[in-house]
């Protein structure tokens, strides 16, 4: 039991820890400006909470995601791009943070599947509509 | 016979589909997600103290020609605590160890260090997680070798167990060179 117990704390904490200090300022607060408002919405759901993998820091309850949703909003607060925030994230934590996907090599079969499924469909398409007109003519 | 093969192709493909999805479902869910300031300068940020007990932390006066360990903790974190005895016989061996905590308040801290120990010389309270942020850190704890030039050297993920010190060890040997 004894020699077990660092492990049961490794496997337990990672899910109840939370902290007793208030929300950061902006974490749940929206910016007065809704124009930035808007800009710090569409990014924070495009980042990928560290805590909560599956959802988005928009999403996520977790004290890391409400300091990250703060740290955003303040940023863009102070004229910060989006884009540009995004890209400072990536060199810390690498495109896995982001939902948006990039152009990297390893991604072009995605961005090419739809053109070559309807290629692929435009090419079915064509030969069964000349096979009907031979058929019937 | 060509028109019939056509006709099985759906079902290939939803079959392959079933194949991805269900390994998919045996995947580990939780990835560990490793900074990628390794072998970058340590960012620079002035933090208030975190305790009364231990003076407050500026990551920019880091690069003093010795490798140093970075702790970063929180007196809400459980696991902190476990690795506490880990980071004493550090500190016993002579390895100097900064801290950050996060989220924290002062009074928390204190008690947290006066029941575990406190192998730090010096801590920074990083009340929202901004120093993490800018080191890629995605937790608590994670300890972070820095070189004497204030370049991090290797991060080390989650709890360090007494199997750790040896690598921990080694790793501060490296950032020597």
């Amino acid at each position: 039991m004894r020699r077990l117990l660092p492990l049961m704390l490794v496997c337990a904490a990672p899910a109840f820890a939370q902290t007793a200090l208030p929300p950061a300022p902006y974490a749940d607060r929206q910016l007065e400006d809704p124009a930035q408002e808007a800009k710090a919405t569409a990014l924070m759901h495009t980042i990928r909470c560290l805590t909560c993998q599956s959802q988005s820091i928009a999403d996520s309850n977790a004290s890391m995601a409400s300091d990250m949703r703060s740290e955003i909003r303040e940023r863009i607060k102070r004229g910060e791009e989006p884009e540009h925030i995004r890209a400072w994230l990536i060199e810390r934590y690498g495109d896995w943070i982001s939902y948006k996907p990039t152009a990297e090599p390893i991604l072009w079969p995605l961005w090419a599947a739809p053109a070559l499924l309807l290629g692929a469909g435009g090419v079915l398409a064509w030969k069964r509509i000349r096979h009907k007109r031979k058929g019937s003519a | 016979m060509k028109r019939s093969l056509i006709l099985w192709i759906p079902l290939a493909g939803y079959l392959i589909f079933l194949l991805v999805a269900s390994l998919g479902l045996n995947r580990e869910q939780q990835t560990v997600i490793e900074s990628r300031m390794i072998g970058k300068p340590m960012p620079g940020i002035d933090l208030p103290a975190a305790s009364t007990l231990s003076p407050a932390l500026s990551t920019k006066q880091m690069a003093d020609g010795k490798p140093r360990l970075l702790n970063i903790f929180a007196s809400w974190c459980v696991p902190c605590a476990a690795e506490a005895p880990q980071l004493t016989q550090l500190a016993q061996r002579g390895v100097r160890i900064d801290a950050v905590a996060i989220r924290d308040a002062q009074k928390d801290v204190d008690a947290f260090l006066k029941r575990y120990g406190n192998p730090y010389q010096r801590i920074g309270l990083d009340a929202r997680s901004t120093l993490q942020f800018y080191l890629g850190s995605s937790g608590v704890p994670e300890t972070f070798v820095v070189d004497g030039k204030g370049i991090i050297r290797y991060q080390h993920i989650g709890y360090i167990g007494p199997q750790d010190l040896d690598t921990i060890m080694t790793k501060l040997r490296e950032a020597e060179s």
